[in-house]
């Protein structure tokens, strides 16, 4: 195909929606605020599939020269974007699944205030995650990284009115920042060592010296990884996540599920290059992500907001994919992004569609029966749940069981790794069958009001009232189609997605490993000789352990209801630490918050700013003044004085004229 | 006899000034300073300058002075008090002054070679040498002064008068 | 026959007295007299040099002088008049309201 992709539509036409939408959207009618909206999504995933259709014809990597950035003698970059089979899969993944969240969120937010706000930075959340992966060089998706930070930080406070939102807004963007911190440090090092920041440069200079390893690659890469920490909720940096769930539901499933979160993940497939010369860096990216998954599933197990377990579920599920980055299997961990998009989002939604119904109740404990009033939230969310929890044929099974397979056969404790997968496996559907079940079988537990004034959370919408049960009088039911529409469509595509990446052990040609395999490599190979029996093991034994879950939360919801009680108070130590995060947020708080705050306060703020810089000014004054007041003491008024200096000056001048530069008559 | 005359003169001259400086009445000062001028003009006239000698005794002696006595009259001016108004006065200023004093005379002696003798009527400017001069190479100077004389007059009707 | 550094001597003497004297007085028309002095000092010393190099722009110089001193010391008076109205005193000493 010859002529240009026009790349640079697909990031632009949000951003002129953000523009049109942000200016004006105030002032406009709510339907012309939604088409704008709307249509700003679906022209780029119009492109973008139009793009995929026709990409066998593509050369790839295709590099798009949009205009000179930076040009300084010793560094430049330029406005560059490129379109390869990562960036790919990435943009489809982006562009559709923001198309029907969109779409959702037209019925979601049917009713807020701050509708057209809340449309134009969605809007500007896709420009910015679009140019993130669409960028060419480090600098243009750092600034993605960043604006897709600031997007968030936007969303999250959404309901600005509301204390609690504000902070965890400010609470996401400053961790952020600390990843961010990170990233730059990685992009200064980058440019002192490559002089480059542009990808095909850096990536082929290390290619060139196959001799590099270590050293300064493993520097950049964990800064690099500190970044990803971040942006993709890692530990130690995932903190804001769960408070991110303040934002609204769409929010939450495009920005905290899909999309943003996983430019972590990206960003390290992008890259790895440069991990694949750092085995400590690996390690590192391999051994954080494990540690994330099983960590964060044991928060999710006793919480009792909805959202919050899926909160903790998608910080777990992003450890999976880091786990497979750091055993090198990149497609694995792009294959399994694509597949919890899929149903992460629908969670998501489905959750909200709930908690819309409800009318504003997220608490699992005053839910219950509603499978018969909302049966098509009820079956969308089913085969959610089972893809997260890896059941076969659902999409997660194959993702989830890529990224293990490849930990297994991995070299250096890969099997340590496994293990903590596989036992992250069962605790996944433990929770998620949890959620399952408190939701939408049982009977109701909606009358048990002594629950509802234990200060379960409230949604409050954007002019701050409170929505009580009471105000959605008309009964629970399903939610209207525009909202439903949206969780069909990735209901099916959990329940199918997954056949795009069947491993040959199964019968399949595992069609998105080898479509990536140009840009990300293959991954690490079984040893030699291994039968497709050792991966097909493995993936019984994630079966298996999933159905265990099933069961136990069969037992302990569905059989013997007093029993979840009983457990928790006899384990209450172990129930208490999970209960309240480990006392994380605690621990930062008392670590690094208050000191930092206290520094701030009286050393920076009372000494410095008051003290050295305020007082530096009030010095000059001062002295200016003092001058002023012994040389005021010359402007007495009194002539005689003043002739008096007048004398001396004039015969100093006279002196000096007479005995300085002017010629005199020189005597015979 | 032209040395004669100078010392004679220039005697008068400073101690006309002397007594300018070490009288306490202003109408004293005055009429020393009356002195002091009459016998410059006799020096000028020594010199050659007799137009301008002429143009001392009427304009300096006769208008000017004769302007500060009848200022002195008017305000009826007395004795002076003794005050103490300022320290720079003496302790920078007659330093000051000493010091241009000093440096001139130290000029004048150092260069007295070339500066040769003036000897009576060696060089005399007539009146019509210096009205050559005004009204043709400086007429518009001189018509100016006119009007500075002009403007002088208004200045002083104005600043003297009495307020209503 | 007098050599012309007499002159010039001279009126140093003068002009030095001058400024002596504005320094010493008190009363402000004394003031104005000694600039007076000065000027004329002034004048001896163009003449003299006048004299010297036989030219007759120092005589020139020294008619404007005059002229313009006499149109200063009009103005002076009336000046002085005036602040007399005001401040009923010729003592410059208490005449300072130029002091901050």
């Amino acid at each position: 195909m010859t002529g240009s992709l026009n790349l640079w539509l697909i990031p632009l036409v949000p951003f002129a929606g953000f523009l049109v939408n942000g200016l004006i959207g105030r002032k406009l009618p709510k339907l012309l605020v939604t088409a704008i909206a709307l249509i700003c999504t679906l022209i780029p995933f119009l492109l973008v599939a139009k793009i995929w259709l026709e990409f066998s014809s593509v050369t790839t990597p295709y590099i798009e020269h949009l205009g000179t950035w930076i040009w300084t003698g010793a560094f430049h970059a330029d406005f560059d974007l490129q379109l390869d089979q990562l960036t790919m899969v990435m943009l489809l993944v982006v562009t559709g699944v923001g198309f029907l969240i969109h779409i959702y969120s037209v019925g979601y937010m049917a009713h807020e205030e701050g509708y057209w706000r809340f449309f134009a930075y969605l809007n500007l959340f896709m420009f910015f995650m679009l140019t993130l992966v669409l960028s060419e060089n480090f600098l243009l998706m750092f600034v993605g990284w960043e604006g897709v930070g600031l997007a968030s930080y936007l969303l999250i406070g959404f309901y600005f009115l509301k204390d609690s939102a504000v902070r965890a807004g400010i609470k996401a963007f400053v961790v952020n920042r600390i990843g961010d911190f990170g990233f730059l440090i990685a992009l200064f090092l980058l440019i002192a060592h490559f002089g480059t920041l542009d990808y095909r440069e850096v990536f082929s200079q290390i290619a060139q010296h196959p001799e590099w390893q270590g050293g300064i690659l493993t520097a950049i890469a964990l800064f690099l990884v500190l970044g990803a920490t971040g942006k993709s909720a890692q530990i130690p940096l995932y903190v804001w996540l769960p408070d991110a769930m303040e934002g609204p539901t769409p929010v939450s499933a495009l920005i905290h599920a899909a999309t943003m979160v996983t430019a972590g993940v990206y960003m390290v497939s992008r890259t790895h290059i440069i991990f694949d010369r750092s085995p400590f860096a690996l390690s590192t990216v391999a051994i954080i992500g494990a540690a994330t998954c099983f960590f964060a599933a044991t928060m999710g197990l006793v919480q009792t907001d909805i959202k919050r377990v899926l909160a903790y579920s998608t910080v777990s599920q992003l450890g999976y994919m880091f786990l497979a980055c750091g055993v090198a299997a990149y497609s694995s961990a792009i294959f399994h992004l694509v597949t919890h998009a899929f149903f992460k989002a629908l969670l998501f939604l489905a959750a909200g569609a709930v908690i819309h119904s409800l009318g504003g109740q997220q608490d699992m404990r005053v839910m219950g029966g509603l499978r018969k009033k909302m049966p098509v939230t009820f079956w969308t969310m089913t085969a959610a749940v089972f893809a997260i929890c890896g059941f076969p044929p659902f999409a997660g099974f194959f993702s989830k069981d890529d990224i293990l397979y490849h930990a297994f056969i991995s070299p250096n404790g890969g099997k340590i790794l496994w293990f903590v997968g596989w036992v992250t496996a069962g605790l996944t559907s433990f929770y998620m069958f949890r959620l399952w079940y408190l939701t939408f079988l049982g009977e109701s537990r909606a009358d048990s009001h002594e629950l509802a004034e234990q200060g379960a959370p409230v949604h409050v919408r954007s002019d701050s009232k409170l929505v009580s049960e009471a105000e959605h009088a008309h009964g629970v039911h399903d939610s209207p189609w525009v909202m439903l529409g949206p969780l069909v469509i990735l209901a099916i595509l959990a329940t199918i997605g997954g056949f795009i990446g069947v491993p040959a052990a199964m019968g399949g040609h595992d069609e998105i490993g080898h479509f990536l395999e140009p840009v990300v490599g293959s991954g690490p190979r079984a040893p030699v000789g291994e039968s497709s029996g050792l991966e097909l093991a493995l993936s019984a034994s994630v079966v298996l352990i999933g159905l265990l879950g099933l069961l136990v939360v069969h037992i302990l919801y569905k059989v013997k209801p007093d029993l979840p009680h009983k457990l928790a108070t006899r384990l209450h130590g172990f129930y208490n630490l999970v209960v309240h995060k480990y006392w994380v947020d605690q621990i930062y708080g008392a670590l690094i918050v208050t000191p930092l705050l206290l520094i701030s306060r009286y050393l920076l703020k009372g000494l410095f700013d008051r003290g050295v810089i305020d007082g530096a000014g009030f010095a000059a004054g001062a002295t200016a003044q003092g001058f002023g007041a012994i040389v005021q003491r010359v402007q007495s008024g009194n002539i005689r004085s003043y002739a008096g200096w007048l004398a001396l000056g004039a015969a100093v001048l006279l002196i000096a004229s007479y005995f300085g530069y002017t010629a005199h008559f020189s005597p015979q | 006899m032209h040395l004669l005359l100078f010392l004679i003169f220039g005697g008068f001259c400073v101690a006309g000034a002397l007594n300018l400086l070490l009288q306490r009445h202003p109408i004293n000062s005055a009429l020393s300073l009356i002195v002091v001028m009459s016998s410059l003009a006799v020096l000028y006239l020594l010199l050659g300058a007799e137009f301008l000698a002429a143009a001392q005794v009427i304009v300096y002696s006769g208008a000017i002075m004769v302007l500060f006595t009848f200022v002195i009259m008017l305000l009826n001016a007395g004795r002076e008090e003794r005050t103490h108004g300022s320290w720079a006065a003496y302790l920078v200023g007659f330093p000051g002054a000493a010091a241009i004093l000093a440096l001139l005379v130290y000029i004048f002696l150092s260069n007295r070679g070339p500066l040769g003798n003036a000897s009576l009527g060696n060089y005399l400017v007539t009146t019509s040498d210096l009205s050559r001069v005004l009204f043709r190479d400086l007429l518009l100077p001189f018509e100016v002064t006119s009007v500075l004389l002009l403007v002088a007059i208004l200045g002083a009707v104005v600043l003297a008068r009495k307020e209503h | 026959m007098v050599p012309i550094v007499y002159y010039l001597i001279l009126s140093a003497i003068l002009f030095s007295i001058g400024v002596a004297a504005f320094l010493i007085k008190r009363n402000i028309i004394s003031v104005f007299m000694s600039i007076e002095l000065m000027l004329n000092a002034v004048n001896l010393t163009f003449i003299a040099f006048a004299n010297h190099w036989h030219q007759v722009s120092g005589q020139i110089f020294v008619f404007f002088v005059m002229v313009v001193a006499a149109a200063e010391a009009a103005v002076g008076l009336a000046i002085i008049i005036a602040i007399f109205r005001t401040r009923s005193t010729l003592n410059v000493d208490q005449i300072d309201l130029m002091k901050l």
